[in-house]
């Protein structure tokens, strides 16, 4: 696997009528430059997208506060996952990150309350077995916008589990 | 299935449904019913025309069955006036069958009558597209699709082979072709069967079902409709697709066995597959990294994101590399992409990795299989639009990394002779164009054996025959004039000497040597005619001129050695006065060594000086012998002169050259000074 880019972000917002958002995020290769851009972004409630995107952005800086107060050992699966990143009034912002230094963001609504961690946890899992499944394919830049449909399919079928 | 409700006709003319009619419709009609749940009819102009009803068929899915009959939008009116929805404004089953009845009049070219419906008629034909028949037509399986959409990958699957049989139904295809020109515009992608198929078909069947497995394969067209031009060209699928349906699936839903023709591999196809993973790595049981597949399938000019996709579907496993089967699928897709079929929403089941293994577990096809492959699909129709794709389709595998001059001998015959059916003219440009493009492709050679591809063949054999190893600047040349002979009474300690620096000159031996030489002459021949040097030697021993020989000597010797590399003049000179000077030089060894050790080549020494030893008492006696002797010897040297002025020249020349190059050398260094210098 290649040293790619840091974070996929997810946000899922369930609570109100099947919204959900997902959003990775991704970084430039650990060769060149190290800034954080979008691999994958979506939400359900596109017209809140921008928001969402605002604010997994934002989240950014706790995960790798997060990922820095770890320490360089960051191999074991639970540390992957970092939890709940802050919570804010309306949602809350989960994060995970892989040995790769890829993010995954999930933003999910607050009044949702059916989400417990361990479901975050297996969709972390899920996703980042996706994300395995992506990279897998050769024809896959690191770097590029992932455009996989299984990837597609994979986190529409949790958003909509979600909701 | 419903067969009484339809048999009844109320107020309408009355109807005579044959059994397979009746069954028919009354499908249709359970369909058109059962999906009123489905999506509303999309057609706004033939919504209009029948208005839903709770009991009936709903108006929805009526239009799109109607539509799917591609008959005109005023045909569609006509029927459904004349079957009396219009007037009763819903369709019961009375007018749905009336109006399927019409609508296979109408195909069948009889004009829109209610009378026309009193005569035996086929069975409407229509095509489905997947959305519509899988949300509202669920089993549909009669008539819709029949012929329908067929085409695609049947061609090809055909291009290799089956050139004789399209041609021969491309007559009966063509007049069909032009119709069917126009549907893709049309939304639904319905496709007119040709009615001839449609009899016959149709008639041999007492089945009507007809392929939930072409609705199935609808979702190839539908997507890129509008994108493949060739797909409104491509006729429906002929008998042999049909009857194999039959054959294989009895129930109409079953979409597992095979629902997608187009993405069937046949066995040509099979073994070019199997072929190029065998290029790529040599052990089909083993499996292709992804580096090198993306290489390859990079080749093949389909744009990365559909490469992506395509891999996608084939990496069943999703473990970054394609096992033979995974691989044979991915091929198949680009194949079918790049002749324009639009990629599927999932992995075909016939691409499936363990129905590839299952159906075709071993690497190398046999002829009974495909022997029964050809035997169901005897007639397979092709129009000309299909036999060009089919040649595109060749042409384009052949421009796809074929790069035959991988495949072994043997592979370059199988897929010739494969191909040779099928596309003389495109075989011929097989090799060529595979040539042309295996140059511009750098294909990733990860076999190490060693294959015996002919052209690495080639190239090896190129390698092997080095430059002939240049002429050593010894005297070789020299040496192929025989110097050893003339040295040869010296035997094996000059000849050593011979190769290196030239033999120093025999020192020229003054008159009174060859006095000795004569008369060492007589008795030395006696000994060893070869020893004539040692008798030189004798000579000069019994004449007590030593010292003033010594003299002569010694200057002759300094001369000698010191003369291998000068000029042939003055040693043509010397020799020629004195020839015996060598074995009187060789002779002073012995008796004086201090003297003698001033020659470093000359080594007869030992040898000389023993055998110089015995004639001494019989040097005076014949002296015209010893004459002769020294004319011969004289000639000798002449000789040995010779060889060596010649020997000189050529070194002369090398010398020469050498300097010339060495002058070449300095200047190129010059001119390129000044520039490394800036």
């Amino acid at each position: 696997m290649l040293r790619l880019q840091c974070p996929s972000v997810s946000s899922v917002r369930p609570g109100l009528c099947g919204v959900a958002a997902l959003k990775l995020l991704g970084a430039g290769f650990l060769l060149s430059y190290s800034t954080n851009y979008p691999l994958y972004i979506r939400s359900v409630p596109t017209e809140n997208e921008l928001k969402f995107h605002y604010m997994v952005h934002t989240s950014l800086d706790v995960v790798d506060e997060k990922i820095s107060a770890m320490g360089k050992a960051l191999v074991d699966q639970r540390e992957l996952y970092l939890g709940l990143l802050y919570p804010t009034e309306d949602y809350k912002v989960y994060g995970y990150v892989t040995n790769s230094k890829v993010k995954f963001v999930m933003v999910v609504d607050s009044s949702n309350t059916a989400l417990r961690d361990n479901e975050i946890r297996s969709m972390f899992r899920k996703l980042h077995n996706s994300y395995t499944d992506v990279m897998c394919n050769p024809f896959y830049n690191p770097g590029d916008r992932i455009q996989s449909r299984a990837f597609d399919s994979m986190v529409t079928s949790m958003m909509i589990q979600v909701c | 299935m419903e067969a009484a409700a339809g048999a009844g006709c109320g107020s309408g003319p009355p109807l005579l449904l044959s059994e397979g009619e009746q069954q028919c419709y009354s499908e249709l009609f359970a369909r058109c019913t059962g999906a009123a749940s489905g999506g509303p009819g999309s057609g706004p102009p033939e919504a209009a025309r029948a208005a839903p009803s709770a009991a009936t068929a709903a108006a929805g899915p009526v239009a799109d069955l109607f539509r799917a009959s591609q008959l005109p939008a005023e045909t569609l009116h006509q029927i459904t006036e004349l079957c009396g929805a219009k007037r009763v404004g819903y369709f019961g089953p009375t007018q749905f069958y009336i109006a399927l009845k019409l609508i296979a009049a109408a195909q069948s070219g009889l004009p829109v009558r209610i009378e026309s419906i009193k005569c035996e008629l086929p069975l409407p034909r229509f095509m489905m597209s997947k959305t519509d028949s899988d949300i509202r037509f669920g089993n549909s399986a009669e008539l819709h699709g029949t012929k329908a959409q067929i085409p695609y990958l049947i061609s090809e699957k055909n291009t290799f082979k089956r050139m004789d049989d399209e041609d021969k139904q491309q007559e009966t295809q063509s007049p069909t072709m032009s119709p069917l020109a126009s549907p893709p515009s049309s939304p639904p992608h319905y496709q007119r069967v040709p009615l001839s198929h449609g009899y016959s078909k149709l008639r041999s069947s007492t089945e009507q079902m007809h392929p939930a497995p072409y609705e199935a394969r609808q979702p190839l067209v539908q997507p890129e409709g509008p994108s493949s031009g060739n797909q409104g060209t491509k006729p429906p699928r002929h008998q042999a697709s049909l009857i194999r349906s039959f054959s294989v699936e009895r129930e109409p839903q079953d979409n597992s066995n095979y629902p997608d023709e187009p993405w069937r591999i046949t066995e040509e196809q099979r073994e070019y597959y199997v072929n190029q993973f065998r290029s790529l790595q040599p052990d089909p049981s083993s499996f292709i990294s992804g580096s090198v597949a993306k290489n390859f399938f990079t080749k093949s000019k389909l744009s990365i994101p559909e490469l992506s996709y395509i891999w996608e579907l084939s990496d069943a496993d999703c473990d970054g590399a394609l096992t033979l089967p995974e691989f044979c699928a991915a091929f198949h897709l680009i194949v079918a992409r790049k002749n324009g079929y639009p990629l599927p929403e999932g992995l075909p089941p016939t691409l499936q990795p363990e129905y590839l293994q299952a159906a075709f577990p071993k690497p190398k096809w046999e002829c009974a299989l495909f022997d029964s492959y050809s035997e169901s699909m005897p007639a397979n129709q092709q129009p000309h639009d299909l036999n060009r794709m089919e040649k595109l389709s060749i042409k384009d595998v052949a421009d796809f990394p074929v790069s035959t001059q991988d495949l072994t001998g043997d592979d370059k015959q199988a897929l010739k002779s494969t191909m040779d059916e099928a596309l003389p003219k495109d075989t011929s440009e097989d090799p060529a164009t595979p040539k042309d493009s295996n140059s511009l492709k750098a294909r990733p050679r990860s076999r190490s054996y060693s294959s015996t591809s002919i052209e690495e063949a080639m190239k090896r054999g190129e390698d092997p025959p080095t430059p002939p190893p240049r002429p050593q600047k010894t005297h070789s040349r020299a040496s192929s004039l025989d110097l050893n002979k003339v040295f040869q009474p010296s035997v094996p300690a000059t000849k050593s000497g011979l190769l290196p620096p030239p033999p120093a000159l025999p020192p020229r031996p003054c008159p009174s040597q060859i006095s000795h030489h004569n008369a060492n002459s007589e008795p030395s021949t006696q000994h060893k005619p070869s020893t004539q040097l040692p008798n030189y030697g004798d000579l000069r021993l019994q004449k007590q001129s030593e010292q003033a020989s010594e003299a002569e000597l010694h200057p002759q010797l300094n001369r000698a050695p010191s003369q291998a590399a000068e000029s042939s003049p003055t040693k043509k000179d010397t020799p020629y006065s004195q020839p015996p000077s060598k074995p009187i030089r060789r002779k002073l060894r012995p008796e004086n060594q201090a003297t003698e050790n001033q020659e470093p080549s000359t080594t007869v020494g030992g040898p000389v000086s023993v055998a110089t030893m015995k004639p001494h008492p019989t040097v005076q006696k014949q002296s015209s012998k010893q004459k002769k002797a020294i004319q011969t010897a004289i000639r000798k040297n002449k000789e040995a002169n010779a060889v060596l002025a010649r020997l000189n020249s050529e070194l002369q020349q090398q010398l020469k050259e050498v300097h010339q190059e060495r002058i070449a050398l300095e200047n190129q260094l010059e001119q390129l000074r000044p520039v490394t210098v800036l």
